[in-house]
């Protein structure tokens, strides 16, 4: 394998490690913070131990989101030393704002509130929570800010053979921003909802003690979830007919598309041949795709072929499309797992209402599985955004094999590769340990003036 | 002044603040196993440092943030031409950032030994590689008409780079030691001041080493810039006074003092670079200046202004932490970690 290719893996390992722990911080940081709030208004205990539970839980996981967070700040120099040449004056400026705005405000606050319990009033302490999760999201939006002009960029202007910027409003009104930012966003809520709904669910299952606390967590739980599922789905309509203006080539590789159609029929199961570009097998439901995208029954819809034709003469000779499997399923499996967990959440609230939680064992085995789609999504939805729009890594400026450092050897990322994965590896194993062990333990509240067992 | 001067004086701004704060992080982190004897005591020495350390990292992520939207090129050649070097360096922080939390989730005395040590490693590397690096920038390192660093990981070592590595660990140590006597009461106050009277001589000695090596091996003292002049004897003078204060039990006094020769230092070190970034040790002609890698005017203008609107605000809130959590800490206290 060239120095690439290695590269190119070992940017979308680390990469999507790090969004494993992202969306839970997002997510769960509001989530805790609105737990607090609830206590300090209504001084309900229950509450606090809500916050201290799934406080303890957040904390666990806001390490390893630091811990990988560290490596993704160094890599563009590292590994993509050209892309920072040619895009740092773009891309610096965000990622120089999320360190000074953001990564400060959520570092030293979270930092207030963990020791902090007895040392600020109960007001104070929870308004230190809010400006973590504050903190966390404003570091969302400025590293989409990022993304987003790698996918749509605006403001710049080529001059001294790099783009340089020319609008920094530009940059913060990107259309493509205020729709991914809404996006990732729900995603988190949605993947913090699951994730305590899912714990919820297992102490129920288990009839753990203080069962009232975790029937409470699961109700919180769904209704957050839902909140985030439901806005999820539809941002990602609006970005899917956004994309097909901006990037038709990601569109027409998503749904499999080789050749214009109007109407565009969209494909519930395809097996193609990439190299020759066709269907080998494929259920399709005439319309649809085209229903997606204009809101109604026709409208053109660009295939890859004609795209790749159009792209010849603007950029020149070269293959523009992007791996159209990869592509194809990815997406498939973001929307898939939306879907599903849609459904797993309506038959929750059913539950809740009917006040039968408890009494629907398969159910909650199945919210405790359903951990896992969010974070399925998350991932998936980020190698689809990602490798849909190959060969570019900034759209119509850079391509990714311009974008590599020149001077790293194979040797030299094949090694930095295989010490990063092993030791993801084994923290990801200790991660989950401890994840796992702390949401067993569950509330039982210490016996005064001993060592609380989990709470050290 | 222009701009990118600004961005020059900006930057050293951010590391000074990343030396002096993740200095006694670090320094804490290299007498955890020394300084502790059971695991209360060790616990006291974490939480000492615990509200603070990952508010006291972001210096650096800041720094680096920086570097790459003012300096550019910097960023890029630098980063690229230190490839293994940081990749140990992320290895290292990447089990530090962990480590607090782990450790203390566990009650198993293997289990915490073993993160005692991997927030020793955790620590002491950093220290060691940081020295390294940032007097390679004034050594000089194999970088081509096109920025390009053609050489490979031995390049990054020499007498100076390896004195300075030394010289990190060394006042590192120092100042988490003194940060410490300050921070705790009791025995593990004692065992500190302790510690710090045993570092100090080494660290003196290796100061003026590099200080002397920096005078001999590189054109620290009479280039292009200005010449340092006095900040680093100022450095050394701090250092060597350290040692009345901790003798007379002025450890408000020897903390600062360990902080003023840190800040000393790293300032010293950035007047001698000026107005260079990276010291090309082809041809002086290709070194990395604060004009030919920076970013265009437009983009440093927009970040100054930004910096100047936020920068308060951080050091603001973040002095209040310190203010909160400024009680001295014994085994009796109530601990997080
Ligand atoms: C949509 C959100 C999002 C995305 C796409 C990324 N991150 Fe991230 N990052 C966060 C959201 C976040 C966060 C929520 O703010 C984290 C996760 C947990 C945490 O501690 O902060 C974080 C931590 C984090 C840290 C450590 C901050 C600290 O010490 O407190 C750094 C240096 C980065 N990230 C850098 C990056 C870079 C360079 C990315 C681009 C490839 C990136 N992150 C993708
Ligand atoms: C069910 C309907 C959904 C639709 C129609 C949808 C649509 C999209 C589209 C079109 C993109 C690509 C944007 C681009 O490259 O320009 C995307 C990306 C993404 N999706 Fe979804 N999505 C859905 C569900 C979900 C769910 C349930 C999650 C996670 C819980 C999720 C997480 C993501 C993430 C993290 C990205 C990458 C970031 C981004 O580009 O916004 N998506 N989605
Ligand atoms: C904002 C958060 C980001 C996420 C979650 C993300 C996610 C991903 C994923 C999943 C891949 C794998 C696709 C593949 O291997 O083909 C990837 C590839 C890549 N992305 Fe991003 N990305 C993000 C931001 C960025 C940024 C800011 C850059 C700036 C350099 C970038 C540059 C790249 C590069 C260079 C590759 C490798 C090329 C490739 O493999 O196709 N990404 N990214």
């Amino acid at each position: 394998m060239d120095a690439l290719l290695l590269a190119r893996l070992q940017f979308a390992i680390v990469t999507v490690y790090h969004f494993f722990f992202v969306p839970l911080t997002l997510g769960l940081s509001v989530l805790i913070a609105l737990m607090e709030s609830r206590y300090v208004t209504s001084g309900d205990p229950r509450y606090k131990t809500m916050t201290k539970f799934w406080g303890k839980l957040f904390l666990i996981n806001f390490a390893m989101g630091v811990a990988t967070g560290i490596v993704q700040e160094f890599q563009f120099g590292m590994n993509w030393s050209e892309y920072s040449r040619f895009m740092g004056d773009i891309f610096g400026a965000p990622l120089a704002i999320e360190a000074l705005l953001a990564f400060y405000m959520e570092s030293v606050f979270l930092g207030v509130w963990i020791f902090g319990w007895n040392k600020l009033s109960p007001k104070l302490h929870a308004t230190v929570m809010w400006l973590v999760a504050i903190g966390s999201n404003l570091s969302a939006v400025w590293i989409l800010a990022a993304n987003s002009f790698m996918q749509q960029p605006v403001g710049y202007a080529l001059r001294n053979g790099r783009a340089e910027m020319t609008d920094f409003f530009a940059l913060l009104t990107n259309e493509h921003l205020w729709i991914q930012w809404p996006h990732v966003f729900a995603s988190a809520v949605a993947t913090a909802g699951f994730f305590v709904a899912g714990i919820s669910a297992w102490h129920l299952l288990r009839k753990s003690d203080n069962l009232e606390i975790f029937r409470r967590s699961f109700r919180w739980g769904v209704v957050y979830g839902l909140v985030g599922t439901v806005l999820v789905i539809l941002v990602g309509h609006t970005q899917a007919q956004y994309m097909i203006r901006v990037q038709p080539m990601k569109m027409a590789a998503a749904e499999a598309l080789w050749n214009t159609e109007d109407p565009a029929a969209m494909s519930l199961f395809t097996i193609g041949n990439e190299k020759e570009r066709r269907d080998v097998f494929a259920i399709r439901i005439p319309g649809a795709l085209s229903f997606l995208v204009y809101n109604r029954f026709s409208g053109e819809v660009r295939g890859i072929n004609q795209l790749q034709d159009e792209y010849e003469q603007t950029y020149g000779p070269g293959d523009y499309v992007p791996p159209v499997a990869v592509s194809y399923w990815t997406f498939r499996i973001m929307v898939g797992a939306g879907f599903l967990m849609l459904l797993l959440l309506l038959f929750s609230l059913r539950a809740i209402m009917k006040d039968d939680v408890v009494d629907s064992p398969r159910l909650l085995r199945l919210m405790l599985w359903a951990i896992g789609l969010p974070i399925l999504a998350n991932s998936t939805g980020w190698i689809f955004t990602e490798m849909a729009r190959q060969p570019w890594i900034v759209f119509g400026l850079q391509r990714t094999s311009d974008a590599v450092s020149n001077t790293v050897g194979a040797g030299e990322v094949a090694f930095s590769l295989v010490v990063f994965t092993l030791l993801y590896a084994v923290l990801m194993i200790v991660d989950v340990k401890l994840l796992t062990r702390y949401a067993r333990v569950g509330v039982v509240e210490p016996a005064p003036g001993a060592e609380a067992p989990q709470a050290v | 002044m222009d701009l990118n001067t600004v961005w020059f004086i900006l930057i050293t701004v951010l590391f000074t603040g990343f030396f002096f704060l993740e200095g006694f992080d670090y320094g804490v982190g290299i007498l955890l196993p020394f300084l502790g004897r059971n695991d209360r005591e060790r616990r006291v020495v974490i939480n000492t440092i615990g509200p603070v350390w990952d508010g006291n990292e972001v210096w650096m992520l800041t720094a680096g943030g920086a570097l790459f939207a003012a300096f550019p090129h910097f960023y890029a050649t630098f980063f690229s031409g230190a490839y293994l070097a940081l990749v140990l360096m992320l290895v290292a922080l990447i089990l530090r950032a962990v480590s607090f939390e782990f450790r203390s989730k566990d009650e198993s005395p293997t289990w915490r030994n073993r993160w005692d040590w991997i927030i020793f490693s955790g620590s002491l590397v950093p220290a060691l590689l940081w020295g390294v690096a940032m007097s390679g920038l004034l050594y000089g390192l194999p970088v081509d008409a096109r920025m390009n660093f053609t050489g490979n990981f031995f390049d990054l070592l020499s007498p100076f780079t390896l004195a300075g590595g030394l010289t990190a660990v060394a006042v590192f140590t120092l100042h988490g030691a003194a940060y410490l006597s300050l921070k705790t009461a009791g025995e593990i106050r004692e065992r500190a001041r302790a510690a710090a009277m045993k570092v100090w001589p080494a660290a003196v000695i290796l100061l003026v080493v590099y200080v002397v090596l920096a005078g001999t091996t590189t054109d620290f003292f009479d280039h292009v810039g200005f010449n340092p002049g006095v900040v680093p004897v100022a450095a050394i003078l701090a250092l060597i006074s350290v040692r009345y204060f901790l003798g007379t039990g002025k450890d408000g006094w020897a903390f600062v003092m360990t902080a003023f020769s840190i800040v000393c230092s790293v300032v010293a070190l950035f007047i001698g670079l000026f107005p260079r970034l990276l010291v090309s040790s082809m041809n002086p002609e290709w070194s990395l200046t604060i004009y030919n890698a920076s970013s265009s005017q437009y983009t440093l203008k927009v970040m100054t202004i930004v910096a100047l609107i936020l920068v308060p605000f951080v050091l603001v809130y973040q002095g209040w932490t310190y203010w909160v959590f400024r009680k001295r800490l014994t085994v009796d206290s109530e601990l997080e970690y």
